[in-house]
């Protein structure tokens, strides 16, 4: 549905996408890197998407760039460039080719000429041929052989060569032999495009400078960051993909921001346990014991913990979970993206329980919601989810620079001190003194009158044992207005006003970017709706406003069920009938063609009309 | 689990400890366990060690799972805090809290259900960490609360109550210690209070993972003729082989002892634990030894007792991780953050 100008129009600069076939375990990574990073680097706005297999090496893998000077951060849907570098799916990716693009392929064994296309301009480099007459040893022969068609896209699409020069630099800053190697690997390919064909191509990249104060980082480093900035001292987790580099991202910045000066010992501890069940027990045993502790996990490592969440909700204990969202159900496809736990995650556990949960839309917010998870847990005493998810979670997205304030201070909640408990004639646990739901709670070891039994069978407000009715129903009402006391303090639905009375559109985390700009595609259609992006839940009074004011209102979210639309009917008051989804599921990020045609299928035409 | 308060009158004349502490001070809850059960004479052994050691009853932390064993944590020192978490999941909850901080005292209690079946994974990884705390198994061969099943250390042709005979090999705690790199390996007998007490204490000294397996009857559904965990069959058929006494510091060994029949095994905060050899041969510092001697003596239907296994110089989960010496959950915040100047050396690498 974009309809963009055409393939060889001037205004394709810095307005195209690169898709990149290659083979998994063959290092191609650095140089698809690489190629992104030098033109963000040249300020020009892209986004990163890695399609990758659950698999260590031998199986196909994909990277797409998107270069929007617009700033679009969403899959385009379209392909102006393929670099095929597989052959086991050179088929099907040169069918993928837009018409009027491009394709790059390795020349140096024939390709069959029936896949020969006549609507896109194909360029043979004998990519294998160039290494092996140049380079030693089969393993770097592979690797370089990335680093040369990087060379080759620089030249064709008019990369600034001395950036991608001084990135290599950066690279291998210690490793000199390998910094020669690549940089003769990158100018062999840049050259041998330069001698035989024409460039730069129409379509091509000139400097912007829309990437100054902005950094390209994934969602699980960003909240890795948070978790460090938040003061969290307990990690404890069961490697899951693509929950993992959330916490060798974590494990990383300790080493280095962590370790004591004087002794070399550490101010942290991590935990990689036996199974989720353990994760969630040492996260709950830690903050319990007044640690900030928190564990990344997925899809299945929820469905694992669900019974010590439900411990930590009834007992009143701080945790922060991470689920870094995927495929499912049960195994699912672990390497591709859904929004898909959203249910699961809200009622987790068995019995009447509710959690709180942040809905991250980028990296940026990943770090910045990280580090509020910790404060709403320890404040409500009780678990909080950060759904982010492996698009956002894995891929590298341009953010504005994340910012600390020093002036921050960890909002460690009800905790009674040793002078607190000294003057007060007698501690109860569960007892709501305040009125706002929260009860205080006290650390072990720090004074005997703190003293109380944890427990996840039935209590009083006292923290007695009960099996008596009235005592029990007592504290499970007031854990229900303890979520009501959530409400006024999570994160507010986000509101982008575009002048709409009667549309509006609901979305969350990671289908921002799509959304935006589908909304930009449908204004120049003529049609105008308000957004609304939930950023937690429980949802806030703006939600229920919204939704009460919009005639129809399309919830666009990534999952075959509407979880997203579910959670509005059960805890608002909007009538259902007046929700419409947009769903997509099939794995792989977002695009705004979803959401356009979404839309534009199930308005009158009356609609289309006005203002065409 | 308490529906009768219990009367904090204490005798004058009762006698305190260094803390000026009686053993009342040390008491839970009342018990609302089968009158004659086992694991109330755990929970007194428990209370005598406590007071004994002078421990500050707030510097105990008492970890539980789920059945009859994990409600005891309710029973003694109630001035320590008590987390009663999820059935079999005890050890990750222990994990954790040891993490946040390393200072405390750890007891987790845990039944035959609880470790062995349900829990066995994490009983299993507890130890692999070596995570400094006592972890009292009270084993008596059955499922109590939910009226009398067969548990994981039931003993092949050991019978239930209405007579069925239990045809699966025991999981036997301390032989899987010893397999599983376990660091303090004792077995004991709830109704023999000398062994247990010391045993208790010595447990609390270890920095590691101390594992009390203690046979422990069920006087409602496994203390009747063909058990092999009743008061009767455990009374005529457990066999002491190292004994356990416990030396404060700064007080001399009085006991006279054989010379060597005794082992004086010296713990980390320099208290002393005497090891009473009574088979002389034995040698509670050679793993595989203990593990043969043991299963031997299973096969005869002998549970030997005692500290069958101890290596006190293990690193422990702590010392392994490379943790710093204050409590991680007392740090103060400013050496947790990089502050805003940190940051900007960290975005350099994204950009």
């Amino acid at each position: 549905m974009q309809h963009a100008a055409s393939p060889d129009s001037p205004d394709r600069i810095n307005d195209f996408v690169i898709k990149l076939a290659n083979v998994n375990g063959t290092g191609s990574a650095s140089a698809n890197t690489l190629l992104m990073k030098s033109m963000f680097r040249m300020g020009i706005p892209v986004m990163g998407k890695n399609y990758f297999p659950s698999n260590i090496q031998g199986l196909p893998t994909w990277y797409e760039i998107r270069i929007s000077r617009d700033g679009y951060v969403a899959r385009s849907g379209r392909i102006d460039f393929m670099v095929a570098m597989n052959a086991e799916t050179y088929a099907k990716d040169v069918k993928e080719v837009s018409p009027g693009g491009y394709l790059l392929y390795d020349s140096t064994w024939p390709r069959p000429a029936l896949l020969k296309r006549d609507d896109i301009t194909i360029f043979g480099v004998p990519l294998a041929r160039i290494c092996n007459e140049t380079f030693q040893g089969v393993r770097s022969r592979i690797l370089l052989k990335n680093i040369v068609y990087a060379g080759v896209l620089g030249a064709l699409l008019d990369i600034d060569l001395d950036v991608m020069r001084s990135l290599l630099g950066e690279s291998y800053a210690n490793k000199k032999s390998l910094l020669d190697s690549n940089v003769k690997a990158l100018e062999l390919g840049y050259n041998y495009a330069k001698e035989h064909f024409q460039c730069p191509l129409p379509l091509r990249v000139t400097r912007m400078d829309m990437t100054a104060n902005h950094i390209l980082i994934d969602g699980n480093t960003a909240a890795a960051l948070g978790c460090m900035y938040a003061g969290a001292t307990v990690g404890a987790w069961y490697p899951i993909t693509p929950s993992t580099s959330l916490m060798d991202g974590f494990k990383s910045f300790c080493q280095k921001w962590r370790i004591d000066p004087e002794t070399g010992k550490r101010n942290y501890v991590i935990v990689q346990c036996e199974d989720e069940l353990a994760a969630i027990g040492t996260v709950i045993g830690a903050a319990w014991n007044g640690a900030r502790a928190f564990t990344p996990t997925s899809g299945p490592g929820i469905s694992l913990m669900n019974e010590f969440i439900g411990l930590a909700y009834y007992a009143e204990v701080p945790a922060v979970i991470f689920d870094i969202q995927r495929v499912g159900p049960s195994t699912g496809m672990p390497t591709r993206t859904q929004q898909c736990d959203l249910m699961i995650a809200a009622y987790a556990s068995h019995g009447d329980t509710r959690h709180v949960l942040l809905f991250p839309n980028s990296p940026e917010e990943c770090f910045y919601m990280a580090v509020h998870a910790f404060d709403l847990a320890e404040r409500l005493q009780t678990p909080v989810f950060v759904m982010s998810d492996l698009d956002i979670g894995m891929n590298d997205w341009m953010c504005p620079d994340l910012k600390w304030d020093d002036a921050y201070a960890p909002d460690r909640g009800k905790v009674l001190t040793k002078e607190q408990l000294e003057q007060i004639d007698k501690f109860y646990r569960y007892f709501d003194k305040d009125g706002d739901a929260i009860p205080y709670r006290t650390l072990p070891g720090t004074h005997p009158k703190g003293a109380y039994f944890t427990r996840g069978s039935g209590h009083t407000q006292y923290g007695g044992y009960t099996e008596d009715s009235t005592e029990y129903q007592i504290v499970l009402d007031r854990l229900k207005r303890k979520f009501d006391t959530a409400k006024t303090l999570v994160p507010k639905a986000m509101l982008d006003s575009r002048g709409s009375t009667s549309l509006g559109l609901v979305s969350l985390g990671s289908c921002d970017g799509a959304v935006r700009e589908a909304l930009d595609l449908l204004r120049r259609r003529g049609v105008q709706i308000d957004y609304m992006r939930v950023r937690a839940f429980p949802f806030g009074q703006e939600v229920e406003d919204f939704l009460a004011s919009r005639s129809q209102v399309f919830v666009v979210e990534q999952n075959r069920d509407a979880q997203l639309r579910s959670l509005l009917t059960l805890e608002t008051a909007v009538e259902k009938a007046k929700l419409h989804s947009i769903l997509h599921y099939s794995g792989l990020p977002m695009s705004s063609s979803v959401i356009v045609d979404g839309v534009l299928a199930s308005i009158p035409e009356k609609r289309l009309a006005v203002g065409g | 689990m308490s529906f009768i308060a219990k009367p904090k009158i204490a005798h004058p004349g009762l006698p305190k400890n260094e803390l000026g502490l009686t053993r009342r001070d040390y008491e839970g809850s009342m018990s609302t366990l089968c009158a004659g059960c086992g694991h109330d004479s755990i929970t007194a052994a428990v209370i005598e060690a406590c007071w004994q050691m002078s421990m500050r009853p707030e510097q105990l932390v008492k970890l539980s799972g789920i059945g009859c064993s994990s409600k005891t944590t309710a029973y003694f020192v109630s001035g320590g805090h008590g987390f009663n978490s999820v059935h079999g999941r005890m050890p990750s909850i222990a994990t954790g809290a040891i993490a946040a901080n390393k200072d405390l005292h750890y007891i987790g209690v845990s039944g035959d259900g609880d470790t062995l079946s349900i829990g066995f994974g994490q009983f299993a990884h507890a130890m692999r960490r070596n995570l400094n705390m006592l972890y009292i198994v009270e084993n008596n061969g059955v499922y109590g609360l939910t009226k009398g099943q067969f548990s994981a250390s039931a003993d092949i042709g050991s019978k239930a109550k209405k007579g069925e005979e239990n045809l699966q090999p025991p999981i036997d705690p301390v032989l899987a210690a010893l397999t599983l790199g376990g660091t303090f390996v004792a077995r004991s007998f709830s109704g023999d209070k000398e062994q247990l007490v010391p045993l208790i204490i010595a447990g609390l000294k270890h920095r590691g993972f101390a594992l009390i397996d203690v046979l422990s009857p069920c006087v409602t559904f496994n203390d009747h003729e063909g058990s092999t965990k009743s008061y009767e069959f455990v009374r005529d058929h457990y066999d002491e082989v190292v004994h356990a006494d416990f030396v404060p510091p700064a007080r001399e060994i009085t006991a006279q002892y054989a010379q060597g029949d005794t082992m004086p095994v010296t713990m980390h905060d320099g208290s002393l634990i005497l090891l009473r050899k009574l088979d002389p041969s034995y040698d509670p510092r050679h793993r595989g030894q203990a593990f043969n001697y043991l299963r031997d003596k299973l096969a005869q239907n002998e549970f030997v007792t005692g500290l069958i296994y101890i290596d006190e110089k293990s690193p422990d989960f702590h010392e392994v991780s490379g943790t710093t010496a204050t409590p991680v959950n007392q740090l103060p915040f400013a050496k947790l953050t990089p502050g805003s100047k940190g940051l900007e050396k960290i975005l350099s690498r994204y950009r």
